[in-house]
């Protein structure tokens, strides 16, 4: 035993003795436990007992009120100034139901002095459920001015019953900007649980709006504001009857959009009654400039409080108005992946520009004919030719040659598959297939015959319409990329300083510059020669663009017939294009869902989006699908 | 009864200590009845709560489960992980409104400082269990090093509540190991003595609580509106109080949070003293049995571990209570047991947990 060996010095000590030891100190720390209890007790005693009176009166009479002063919400404007999001000042009439005895009869009598409608007494009762007793809630808003004075010549007939001047939303553009403003609503429980968690819920008092969607829910903490305090003497029936002291609210700063709001009305009228979606960005900032999803709605219908019939509406519609297509619509980029796929090739140096092949009409790949849409090919292509006629049989050959891996490698780097970071919450990523992702999501492993299809932007590819136009942004400004963004600055109400939300570029492509002009030069020629020749037939600027069509009907070896599918399951048409060509000033991705081939429905949107951008022609209807336009 | 029954029964309680259980019971459904008044009867936040206590349960299930000795052999790992985390935090953590505090691990995003709370105590207790037949002043100065360093950590995030709540623990272990009455004296001197340097290095959203402390009316829109609303609300409570439900100062919209680190409040104001001397009884009551586990304790471990978090629930308690009724600053302590809120919950149950495990498997170490 090591008992026998204590070397000098240590001293052992004897177990009991510890536990003697340590039941002394715990001893102590118990007296003080019992000491600290008493001292709170004493406390309680003192506040509960002796200063009861005193406290008593003062949470009785409660004559000093402080109350929250609401900061006006920061407005939002497009990039000239026109007026995207605003407040408006308006009187509500509002009852706080703790106070109140008889609701329904003082609702009764208050009938006699303003109108207040069936619809009103349902939403009043609406939002009576949904909120505390001790809250203020509006029976009318919007009184008119003969109202206002009927109601405060009886004021004292109705205690609980209170006139407030409130500030509106209001969204004069309507459903034009409804995926890009989003709108407000009143504050729900699972917002106050995240104000409070970021121990924000003080600076909301009094607030009864927050931003839901869109914009107004991203720079949420920008519009907002600081909540001012008026300490004030209150009478009592609860009423302020003077001011003791008073700490001004701090406006919330504006946004200015680099979005045009006369290009993004063009736009939406441009897809008439088809949905889908378009996004245009300007590549030299990555500024968006149009940013719409087809069908949209009416925000305006949320401010209030939207009612159960408009809100059946809206989410039961087939067209799902409510989503997003432009950043949660995820879709195969079918033959405008192509440029990008080139761009691969020529950056592994699995291509040269004038390295032909000889287009039999399909690619053979273990046994498998994998078609191309022209029956008995195209004959010997080269890249430029492959872009211009949109060549199938081209990219299944250099899919196969790059791999999976290369593929989805580089397109990576341009962004697709992963959020672009856009200032509106709750983009969606897409997919880009990859080894990685296919053994998460199916727990499987990756098949070379996989790989064909994802040359034509067919397979598993699924990307969101602004993932395309950021891609093309990135191949107009040669490789410097930004992160797309709809908010130019934020500026400061009452001080106008500027706060630019995306001043430098992102990252930069490691692609060369000539790499970059050979794919450019075959978009023009696309313009020019090829699919999207028909779209721009004498335009006076010089343009780019790549026709594509996403596949959502099984071929199965049938040629594609399109008056044998439903609408429903029509391909959806795509359309990637920059202009001018040498100098862009405008990148854009649009998507025509169920659109058939890219040439005829989304190409002509392209078209007047350009004409109104670059010559400021607005178009007279809808743009027109060209059922002439080459199937591809 | 049958004896696959009696079996089930052990499986589920025989670990876990009855006096113990029916003490945070009795806690938590005075908590869950406080919350539906404070929260003016809000269903959704009494569930939410529900769910918050049913998970931290089944953590002191899980923690009463585990022997003493398993605790022991993960005290240096989950320490150093836990400084580890802090380390991240500080260089890469998220910052929540001003504060650092959040580290991303990808998957979920975790408060490195909460699990500080149990592994301080835990290492401490490991450190003087190990050199326990030559414990000498050297060592003291080590567990001293091993408590400061994550305390700095977190205090810089800054998180001054949690900093010293930590503090507060790990020096209780230090105490209870049987640090010197001369050295504790020279401590306390030379705390004193360095109050203005702790002074100069606080924020000065810091300082501006202490001093609200002092004089509340200077500051009656900020800090200082928490003090003069809370003891308006105790002080109205009287000696029986206004009636469940019916405090004005709680439905009026006076109290500020109120359902987190104010719910003492709203419980003085509905419950008077009597209220306030029943709840008291009810901490006592817990406490107590948490002392009489830890002296009972076999190993200096158990001990020092078991004493550690008996008496950090008591400060726990102790600083909230003292906050809300006006004789400390305003520091974001939640009232255990009570508060809604589901980590500081989870923390609390765990420490429970590990008191009952020291608890029951006190017979095993022995034979």
């Amino acid at each position: 035993m090591s008992e026998l060996k204590i070397s000098p010095g240590v001293e052992m000590r004897d177990a009991e003795g510890e536990l003697h030891h340590f039941r002394v100190r715990l001893g102590i720390a118990s007296t003080f436990v019992l000491l600290m209890f008493g001292v709170l007790f004493a406390r309680f005693f003192y506040l509960q007992i002796v200063m009861h009176d005193h406290y008593h009166t003062l949470a009785e009479a409660n004559r000093i009120s402080i109350l929250p002063i609401v900061p006006n919400r920061g407005i939002i404007v497009d990039r000239n100034g026109v007026v995207l999001a605003t407040n408006y000042s308006a009187y509500t009439l509002e009852i706080t139901p703790s106070k109140v005895e008889n609701l329904d009869g003082t609702i009764d009598e208050l009938a006699t002095l303003v109108e207040i409608t069936a619809r009103d007494r349902r939403r009043f009762k609406k939002v009576l459920e949904e909120s505390k007793r001790f809250e203020s809630l509006p029976i009318r808003t919007r009184l008119t001015d003969e109202e206002i004075a009927k109601f405060a010549a009886n004021r004292y007939r109705f205690p609980g019953v209170d006139m407030r001047a409130r500030l509106f939303r209001e969204y004069p553009q309507g459903e034009f900007f409804s995926h890009v403003i989003g709108h407000i609503g009143r504050i729900s429980q699972k917002d106050l649980d995240r104000l409070d968690a970021n121990e924000r819920s003080s600076n909301y008092r009094g607030t009864d709006y927050i931003g839901k969607t869109g914009l107004e829910h991203s720079y949420e903490d920008q519009l907002h504001g600081t909540t001012g305090v008026e300490q004030v003497e209150v009478d009592s029936g609860g009423r302020a009857v003077r001011s003791l002291s008073r700490t001004p609210p701090v406006s919330g700063s504006n946004l200015v959009l680099k979005i045009d709001a006369k290009l993004q009305e063009v736009v939406f009228k441009a897809f008439g009654e088809r949905r889908g979606a378009l996004v245009a960005i300007e590549p030299a900032t990555g500024g968006v400039l149009a940013f719409v999803s087809k069908p949209g709605f009416d925000p305006n219908l949320f401010v209030d409080g939207i009612d159960p019939q408009n809100w059946n509406e809206l989410n039961t519609s087939p067209d799902k108005p409510m989503v997003n297509r432009a950043m949660n619509g995820t879709y195969p980029p079918g033959s405008t992946f192509k440029p990008f796929m080139a761009l691969a090739a020529l950056f592994y140096g699995k291509r040269t520009p004038s390295q032909a092949i000889s287009d039999p009409g399909y690619f053979n790949f273990g046994g498998h004919h994998f078609r191309d849409d022209k029956v008995g090919g195209h004959g010997s292509v080269d890249m430029y030719k492959s872009i211009v006629v949109s060549c199938d049989t081209y990219y299944y050959h250099l899919a196969n040659e790059l791999t999976i891996d290369l593929i989805s490698n580089f397109m990576g780097q341009l962004g697709f598959g992963s959020r672009t970071g856009i200032d509106i919450a709750g983009e969606s990523a897409g997919v880009l297939p990859s080894r990685d992702w296919k053994m998460r999501r199916f727990k499987q492993k990756w098949y070379a015959g996989e790989t064909i299809s994802i040359g034509i932007g067919q397979g598993y590819n699924s990307y969101t319409p602004l993932q395309l136009a950021a891609a093309t942004a990135t191949l107009a400004n040669n490789g410097v990329m930004y992160r797309p963004h709809i908010v130019d600055y934020v500026e400061d109400a009452a001080k106008r300083d500027r706060t630019l939300v995306e001043p430098k570029p992102w990252r930069t492509l490691d692609v060369k510059r000539e790499h970059i002009g050979v794919v450019r030069a075959a978009m023009v020629g696309v313009n020019k020669e090829g699919t999207g020749a028909r779209a721009f037939a004498g335009a006076p600027y010089t343009h780019a663009g790549k026709t594509g069509t996403s596949q959502l009907y099984s071929l199965k070896g049938d040629k594609y017939v399109e008056s044998r599918v439903t609408e429903r399951l029509r391909d959806h048409a795509l359309f990637i294009a920059y202009a001018p060509a040498d100098k862009p000033t405008i990148a854009l991705a649009v998507i025509v869902e169920n659109g058939g081939f890219g040439a005829r429905a989304a190409a002509p949107i392209a078209r007047q989006v350009f004409d109104y951008w670059l010559l400021g022609k607005e178009p007279a209807k809808p743009a027109k699908e060209d059922d002439d336009a080459p199937s591809h | 009864m049958h004896p696959a029954i009696r079996r089930i029964g052990r499986f589920f309680a025989g670990h876990l200590d009855q006096p113990l259980l029916g003490g945070v019971l009795l806690l938590m459904l005075t908590g869950l009845m406080v919350l539906f008044s404070a929260s003016n009867g809000s269903f959704v936040r009494l569930s939410g709560q529900t769910m918050n206590m049913m998970i931290a349960l089944g953590v002191m299930w899980v923690f009463a489960n585990i022997p003493p000795h398993y605790l022991m052999r993960l005290s240096v790992p989950v320490y150093v992980l836990g400084v580890l985390m802090l380390l991240g935090v500080a260089f890469f953590g998220e910052i929540v409104n001003g504060a650092r505090r959040w580290l991303d691990l990808g998957v979920t995003r975790v408060q490195p400082s909460e699990m500080m709370k149990i592994a301080a105590p835990l290492m401490l207790a490991w450190y003087f269990d190990r050199y326990e037949a030559t414990l000498r002043l050297k060592n003291y100065a080590v567990a001293a090093v091993l408590l400061i360093a994550p305390v700095i950590l977190i205090a810089r995030q800054p998180d001054l509540g949690t900093s010293i709540l930590i503090f507060a623990s790990g020096c209780y272990v230090i105490f209870l190991a049987g640090l010197s009455w001369r050295v504790i004296a020279g401590l306390a001197i030379a705390g004193a003595a360095s109050l203005p340097v702790v002074w100069s290095v606080l924020h000065d959203y810091q300082r501006q609580r202490v001093l609200t402390l002092l004089d509340p009316a200077k500051d009656p829109l900020g800090a200082g509106y928490h003090t003069i609303q809370s003891t308006i609300a105790v002080g109205s409570g009287g000696l029986a109080g206004k009636g469940w439900m019916s405090g004005s100062q709680t439905h009026l919209d006076f109290i500020p949070e109120r359902t987190t680190d104010f719910i003492f409040a709203v419980f003085s104001e509905e419950f008077g003293l009597i209220g306030n001397g029943i709840m008291l009884i009810l901490f006592l009551l817990v406490i107590a049995r948490g002392a009489a586990i830890s002296a009972a304790a076999p190993t200096l471990f158990a001990r020092l571990l078991g004493g550690a978090i008996t008496l950090t629930f008591f400060t726990y308690a102790f600083v909230n209570m003292g906050m809300v009724s006006g004789i400390l600053p305003v520091v974001g302590v939640p009232l255990p047991l009570i508060s809604y809120g589901g980590t500081s919950l989870v923390t609390i149950c765990l420490g429970f947990g590990i008191l009952m495990s020291i608890h029951t498997h006190k017979k095993l170490v022995q034979t």
